[in-house]
């Protein structure tokens, strides 16, 4: 596969933002992958989700790993780079070279707290922000699962104009209470770190390592399923270091497997990812609410309304187990489009894994993104 | 009908797929695989937009390029608004719908006119297998039996005009139809195995 360098683009101008403020010299950091047809219509905008990065289908530089969605991205793949110019960057807000709160300010100091609070919407601009500066005018595809998948239907109905097709996967139109209750946790769970220190770590030997952890811990339960937890370590206690069985320590060392297994994607997550850009992208998260962006005189929030001037077409997708964003949420997007008159498909697909299964191997998934992009 | 274009589909869809008018809006409920949108898209240019409620059926029409969304007919057709489609098809399907009445109120509601499909359950062989053995039939058009089979308002070729006529519904055009061949319509209670209708809204 012919990667490029891992590449900056700095905008031009500042990014306005919904808060009303703006962002000057804005980073956008990003990966692409095949070649960009002359005429430039062969352009798929991959868009990450809340801990994801611009390593789609390349090496991860601090874990190794490979990319988030190397089994879709690739030659011959369902996203095939072989046919296809796909370009993945990191958001406004996160911490891999995009700007973020651990950006350094005017001062040169990290902004910390001082960076303004960031939508969905903003993100969207930062990525068509890219796009301008390569030169895009109009996508073959945005597509995105979770968050990102918000943010292309956020892209398609803003900038009605840029996408051909909108491949929008686990997601939802709007965060629910249930969704916003489970990212306060999160962020409690940071700011009770006394390490977070308002914010204000980034020049401390001390990081707030275990508030993340414990927001990555509280978070990934909501990305699996009842079921898949339950196939995957029921009951089942931990062997101990020495390789000896395990049993009840009658303390509270992580005597369940499914104990350590939060504990090691808690631990995990604070090595390759920012406290204060998980306060900060959580909320954007929260914020957003496609129906109220395109509210009348009356208010009322019409999601149709968001798509009236999209000539894109659509394919949203859901998974039965997925209780973070069930299917109900991926049809009130799909009824709305059809009361827009917007081409869209739609299709539950039935896979152990619950939210995650969107990153997991589920092959109905491969064929619907892989004809949608194609057809 | 040596004349006609063949589209290699199930009677019923062939003449569907010869009459619809080229470059329409059609809205096929209950689509299965997407054979008949294919044809619509691919020889006439339709905006074809389908409802389906088999995952497995849905995912084939996505990967075949078409626009077609999972979900129960007798539910989610409230969701299109007035007017959305010339064409309205529900192909071997009214029988499923939980109100039949109420399913062809909603198709002239979203489209102009539809195209309507059915088995006819007063064909003759399936009268003389109810006489004969006094069983509900098992034929090749209704294959299952009673108690698992999905068509749970079995109808014949009279019920339906009649339906019909107590909607306000008019019958533009109705073929019918006997071991995949067309037949006259004399006689077509008895001698159709299945039938299919073109019908407008009274307004």
């Amino acid at each position: 596969m012919s990667v490029r360098k891992p590449t900056t683009l700095t905008l031009p101008v500042p990014l306005p933002l919904d808060s009303g403020q703006a962002l000057d010299a804005a980073q956008i950091a990003y990966e692409s992958y095949g070649e960009l047809a002359a005429d430039k219509s062969n352009a798929i905008l991959v868009c990450h989700a809340l801990t994801g990065d611009q390593y789609l289908a390349s090496t991860h530089p601090v874990t190794g790993k490979p990319g988030w969605w190397d089994r879709m991205v690739g030659p011959g793949k369902p996203i095939d780079t072989a046919r296809y110019f796909v370009i993945c960057a990191n958001v406004i807000g996160s911490c891999l070279g995009s700007t973020g709160p651990a950006s350094p300010a005017a001062d040169g100091k990290p902004y910390a707290m001082r960076f303004p609070v960031i939508t969905i919407r903003d993100m969207v601009r930062g990525l068509v922000g890219l796009l301008d500066g390569l030169g895009i005018e109009r996508l073959h595809a945005v597509v995105g699962g979770s968050m990102g998948g918000m943010q292309a239907l956020s892209l398609a109905a803003n900038f009605p104009g840029r996408t051909e097709r909108v491949l929008a996967i686990a997601t939802t139109a709007r965060h629910s209470a249930q969704n916003i209750a489970f990212h306060e946790v999160g962020r409690q769970a940071i700011m009770a770190d006394p390490a977070w220190a308002g914010g204000d770590y980034y020049a401390s030997s001390k990081q707030p390592d275990a508030g993340l952890a414990v927001a990555r811990m509280a978070a990934h339960i909501t990305y699996l399923s009842e079921e898949g937890l339950t196939e995957k370590f029921g009951r089942r206690l931990q062997d101990r270091p020495d390789g000896s069985a395990g049993e009840k320590s009658f303390g509270f060392d992580a005597d369940f497997q499914v104990e350590s297994y939060l504990r090691y994607q808690g631990s995990g997550f604070t090595r390759r990812f920012d406290a204060n850009s998980y306060l900060y992208i959580t909320r954007a998260m929260d914020y957003f609410d496609l129906a109220e962006e395109f509210a009348g005189e009356q208010g009322g929030g019409q999601l149709a309304a968001a798509f009236a001037g999209s000539s894109a077409r659509f394919c949203l997708v859901s998974f039965d187990t997925d209780w973070l964003y069930p299917t109900a949420e991926s049809r009130h997007i799909v009824h709305a489009l059809n009361a827009a008159g917007a081409p869209v498909s739609f299709v539950e697909l039935s896979a152990p894994y619950g939210h995650d299964s969107f990153l997991l191997d589920v092959p109905p998934l491969d064929r619907v993104v892989r004809g949608f992009l194609g057809g | 009908m040596a004349e006609a274009v063949s589209y290699d589909l199930r009677p019923d869809l062939e003449v569907i797929a010869r009459e619809v008018p080229a470059g329409v809006r059609v809205l096929d409920v209950g689509c299965g695989d997407g054979a008949l949108m294919a044809v619509l898209r691919d020889t006439k240019g339709v905006d074809a937009r389908g409802i389906e409620i088999d995952g497995p059926s849905v995912e084939r029409c996505v990967a075949r390029g078409l626009s077609v969304v999972q979900g129960d007919a007798d539910r989610d057709l409230t969701f299109y608004p007035d007017g959305a489609f010339d064409y309205a098809v529900l192909s071997q399907t009214l029988q499923t719908a939980a109100r039949p009445d109420r399913m062809l109120a909603e198709l002239l509601r979203v489209g102009r006119r539809s195209f309507i499909s059915f088995p006819n359950f007063a064909y003759w062989r399936m009268r003389r297998a109810l006489l004969l053995r006094g069983r509900m039939p098992v034929t090749r058009h209704l294959p299952v039996t009673w108690y698992e089979t999905q068509n749970i308002h079995h109808v014949t070729v009279r019920d339906f005009e009649e339906l019909a006529a107590g909607l306000g519904i008019t019958i533009e055009r109705r073929w019918f139809f006997t071991r995949e061949r067309e037949i006259s319509p004399a006689g077509a209670n008895w001698r159709a195995e299945y039938a299919v209708f073109e019908i407008s809204g009274s307004g």
